[in-house]
């Protein structure tokens, strides 16, 4: 069931969840040139990441293309016990997307 | 154990991909809030302007930008921001040399913490702005962070 492309770690620590995550994703600018071609390597890139807490919506990130490739996000928010749910998804600029779960440790 | 797990995952994609493609959960609907014009906007000011209306933000002791004062990779500076303000909105953040500044802007919960830890891509030494709107009002701090290889690309 683990979906690869999204790593997530939740963790509670003194009434507060901190969740750190790392996504697999090119995050191509677009503005890279391919040495072969001279060709600019069209713009691929995560526009969204909405993270949720048992269903609920705690953040909801807008990429731009100056995130780093293989994009790692780290949030925290009060409350959460062990067991509950983390679920984090992205969609990118060519509509493709990701989720993953993981549970509060 | 693994393989109740792998059908029920199996099971769950399949699901989903049918409610995508009955319109049910609408990808567009969710991008559609993505501030196209903020991205593109070439100046601070600008993106600034066009994501939350204002390019007046007090500057504050209250917000913390921990990032590396020398950055060897440009393509990957570790950035976090973290602020003791309460009723935080939303934190911003923008590379003030990049060709087009605003690298990122997160909508907190009620109960999210005023802390977020990425990594961005700087094309050259150059501020890393920190704008969080909490209680209503702008709030900003900086950093700068000098580069020796730049991370944009070309």
């Amino acid at each position: 069931m683990a979906n690869k492309s999204i790593r997530i770690r939740a963790k509670l620590k003194g009434g507060e969840t901190e969740v750190k995550s790392l996504m697999s994703h090119v995050m191509e600018t677009g503005l890279r040139k391919d040495k072969k071609t001279g060709k600019k390597i069209p713009a691929h890139f995560i526009k969204e990441v909405v993270c949720e807490h048992n269903g609920k919506q705690v953040l909801l990130a807008q990429w731009g293309v100056a995130i780093s490739k293989n994009p790692y996000l780290s949030f925290k928010f009060k409350g959460g016990k062990k067991g509950d749910t983390i679920k984090i998804s992205w969609q990118d600029n060519k509509g493709e997307s990701a989720s993953a779960e993981a549970k509060v440790s | 154990m693994k393989r109740r797990t792998f059908l029920k995952g199996t099971v769950a994609s399949g699901m989903v991909g049918m409610a995508v493609s009955a319109g049910l959960l609408t990808p567009r609907a969710v991008l559609a809030a993505w501030p196209e014009s903020s991205f593109a906007a070439k100046s601070v000011d600008a993106a600034m302007k066009a994501l939350l209306g204002s390019t007046s933000a007090a500057p504050s002791s209250a917000i913390k930008i921990k990032a590396p004062d020398i950055a060897e990779n440009g393509a990957v500076v570790p950035i976090t921001v973290s602020t003791s303000m309460p009723h935080v909105e939303s934190i911003s953040i923008l590379v003030a040399k990049n060709p087009s500044p605003l690298a990122c802007s997160y909508n907190l919960a009620s109960n999210t913490e005023g802390f977020i830890s990425t990594r961005v891509k700087m094309g050259k030494t150059s501020d890393l702005i920190a704008v969080i709107k909490a209680g209503g009002k702008l709030h900003s701090a900086k950093k700068t962070v000098k580069v020796t290889i730049g991370g944009c690309g070309g």
